[in-house]
């Protein structure tokens, strides 16, 4: 494990207002892993995720970017509002604007931006409704739309946020597919939340599993799978195929 | 025809709503695209409101009505987006309660002091003869820093807009392009109350952004579009309001409704002959 660290938090507690969502979590991210973030609804795996990208403070504790991480290599897939839905763009220009935290201050978007644009268009398979309307797309074309804009952004690491919600059966297995491909071939570090077990233990590399009070497990799926929480959850999905 | 508009611009008021008019029409409607897609469309129907009773305390006070609209509708401006983004007070009451406070206060101080007189509907209701030459001048320096700011951070506009969460969580500043927005929108409205009408002016913020996205699919085109409708509308709302003698601010809001119509029945024939 000689693996350069990107990113480690230390026991950060995040939370609205009064209300602690997050609470004392603490687990390190090395270069290329998969990281998947499971729990309960309610246990602050979303806010996890906001806590690292800043979007939201943390109460104590620290997020600290390692090695030659920045703001600007990450991409970000968030979860999808309802103001998006109908929104009148096209998907260049939702894509395109992924490529704008590499700009600095320069407001223009250059040629370099709109061959990267291009690139991972091709790489997830979308080129051929590059000029269609956002609104009109499917929720599967919407998310690899909204990949595609993370991937412009990211350089190292991609943190999405149950990027299958509302997609079908096959849609999703394709999708994990492909986020396991980007991880694999472009060698770019992932954080996930999910709240499919299964399909995480199945992707990724990593587990952490937030419980309500506390962190119940980090470390490798492996170990995951051999733990009391593991356990628990691979007898429900036994119960459930019963 | 040629007659009409020569007739029509041989009066000095008229050549100065025109110039004003056509320049706030263009404002709005490029904020307007933002507001709508961020669902801060009542924002400007409240500081207009807020706009209305800054003027009629200023006017109690007998102060140039814009030196006390332009600071309190930008205060307001501020403490509506924050509103909006803190989940306590739910945006749309708090816009409603902001609203009708401002009017109330406005009117108590007018009745207590000037009385109701045509200064006061003026401002509700707008009146074309209120544009004076500072009112020119404003506008064609307000305008020309939306234009430049727009085009300047066009695309940092369109992140934000698109989604405020991606834009901040790759770096972008999103607060500071919410404080422009917020900062330009209310400067655009006190400009535009005088003519148009407390109670109207938010139409121009919001008709042509929403005819704009019945028939294009791009965001520029969106923009393009709806800068032009917006200017197009206004030009024809008064001068339909001096061939008629029908009062500017009513009129050009009809315009934008017609175009709205049209617009929509386009856009849903279009959809049909595309499937």
């Amino acid at each position: 494990m000689n693996k350069e660290k990107l990113l480690s938090c230390q026991n950060a507690v995040i939370g609205y207002d009064n209300n602690v969502a997050v609470n004392d979590v603490t687990f390190d991210l090395y270069k290329g892993d998969y990281l998947c973030i499971v729990g309960e609804n309610g246990s602050g795996k979303s806010t996890l995720l906001k806590g690292i990208l800043g979007l939201l403070p943390l109460k104590s504790g620290k997020v600290s970017f390692c090695s030659d991480l920045h703001r600007t290599d990450i991409g970000y897939l968030p979860q999808q509002t309802s103001e998006q839905q109908d929104f009148p763009a096209t998907v260049k220009e939702v894509v395109l604007s992924g490529c704008l935290n590499k700009k600095g201050l320069f407001p223009f978007f250059t040629k370099a931006d709109r061959t990267r644009v291009q690139e991972n268009l091709q790489r997830l398979g979308i080129s051929d409704i590059a000029d269609k309307s956002y609104r009109e797309l499917s929720g599967g074309q919407q998310q690899r739309v909204l990949l595609a804009r993370a991937l412009c952004s990211a350089s190292s690491l991609l943190l999405l946020d149950e990027p299958v919600t509302g997609l079908d059966p096959v849609v999703t297995s394709d999708f994990y597919k492909l986020i396991k491909q980007l991880n694999k071939d472009l060698g770019i570090a992932v954080i996930m939340v999910s709240h499919d077990i299964s399909c995480a233990v199945k992707n990724a590399g990593k587990i952490l599993h937030l419980g309500e009070r506390e962190t119940v497990f980090f470390g490798d799926t492996a170990d995951y799978l051999k733990s009391e929480a593991g356990h628990r959850f691979a007898n429900t999905e036994e119960d459930e195929n019963a | 025809m040629l007659d009409f508009f020569s007739e029509m611009f041989s009066y000095s008021f008229m050549q100065r709503a025109v110039i004003a008019g056509v320049l706030v029409a263009l404002c709005s409607a490029l904020l307007g695209v933002t507001l709508v897609l961020k669902r801060y469309s009542m924002i400007g129907d409240g500081l207009s409101h807020v706009g209305f009773g800054a003027a009629c305390i200023a006017m109690a006070l007998n102060v140039t009505p814009l030196k006390i609209a332009v600071p309190v509708v930008v205060i307001a401006a501020f403490l509506l987006m924050r509103i909006n983004s803190s989940a306590k007070i739910k945006g749309d009451a708090a816009i409603a309660l902001i609203s009708s406070s401002a009017i109330a206060v406005g009117v108590i101080a007018a009745s207590l002091t000037t009385g109701l007189n045509s200064d006061v509907s003026g401002y509700m209701f707008g009146s074309i003869l209120m544009m004076s030459d500072t009112n020119v001048v404003t506008s064609v320096v307000l305008s020309c820093v939306v234009l430049v700011l727009y085009i300047v951070f066009y695309n940092r506009i369109f992140s934000v807009t698109f989604d405020e969460s991606f834009a901040a969580a790759t770096g972008t500043k999103t607060g500071i392009y919410n404080t422009l927005i917020a900062l330009l929108t209310a400067v655009t409205v006190v400009v535009g109350m005088r003519m148009m009408g407390a109670l109207l002016i938010s139409s121009l913020i919001i008709f042509p952004a929403l005819s704009s996205m019945r028939i294009c699919k791009s965001f520029k085109s969106v923009t393009v579009v709806c800068a032009i409708v917006s200017v197009l509308c206004f030009f024809i709302g008064i001068s339909a309001s001096y061939a008629l003698n029908t009062p500017a601010g009513a009129s050009v809001v009809v315009a934008n409704a017609v175009c709205l119509i049209l617009f929509s029945a386009t856009g849903a024939v279009l959809r049909r002959v595309r499937k």
